[in-house]
């Protein structure tokens, strides 16, 4: 199991697959990433030389932006949003959508598990 | 889908002479404006801006982080002040 970038360990899944086990490495930028180095997407990582390992990890942890740094430069980006008080920040800051979705209903990836409130009321059945 | 980079970043025109005068003069003073959708441009880093939600004029001073945000990101339209018989933390 080839190390690439970090502790990373992608395996014998095709080699356009494994690589997507790296954050910021998605299906497009894997096959991106194989096509430089002129590999196929399909071949598995175990079929890799040395060789040809070694510049895949040099091309990605070199030329793309990928796990640690670019979690951090997430992070960096929410936070700066969350100390200039502008609405993306707030939403931020209350953990509610951010990009204007509704939160009447659904909305449950940013607000967590339901929380039911006591005595609230239910519709009437007809 | 986002503005054309041909037209330059939108300013409502009154709210930019404004500032360009206060610009000349370094004065500083507090521009009151309904205009949320007007860009905030380096120009306008330093000056302290009121900006209408509806209702009142929230003071927003303007920091260099906040170039290309709209002033009305600054300026919540509404208050939620929690559900009645939800307890404030």
């Amino acid at each position: 199991m080839p190390r690439i970038a970090g502790i990373e360990v992608p395996s014998h899944k095709r080699g356009e697959i494994a690589l997507t086990a790296i954050y910021g490495v998605g299906r497009s930028r894997a096959v991106e990433i194989l096509e430089k180095i002129g590999l196929d997407p399909n071949d598995k990582p175990e079929t890799w030389t040395d060789e040809q390992t070694r510049s895949v990890r040099r091309l990605i942890e070199d030329d793309y932006q990928v796990e640690g740094q670019l979690r951090t430069e997430v992070q960096l980006n929410i936070k700066r949003l969350m100390d200039i008080g502008c609405y993306r920040g707030l939403r931020h800051r209350r953990g509610l959508p951010v990009r204007g979705q509704r939160t009447q209903t659904n909305a449950r990836t940013r607000k967590g598990r339901k929380k039911t409130v006591a005595g609230k009321k239910v519709a009437p059945r007809k | 889908m986002a503005r054309s980079l041909k037209k330059g970043p939108y300013i409502h025109y009154k709210l930019q002479r404004k500032v360009d005068e206060l610009n000349k003069s370094g004065k500083k003073k507090v521009i009151k404006t309904w205009s949320r959708a007007s860009m905030i441009t380096p120009e306008f880093v330093g000056y302290t801006f009121a900006v209408h939600n509806g209702k009142n004029f929230i003071p927003v001073y303007i920091t260099e982080n906040m170039v290309g945000h709209r002033l009305g990101e600054f300026s919540p339209t509404r208050n939620f002040r929690g559900h009645a018989g939800t307890k404030k933390r």
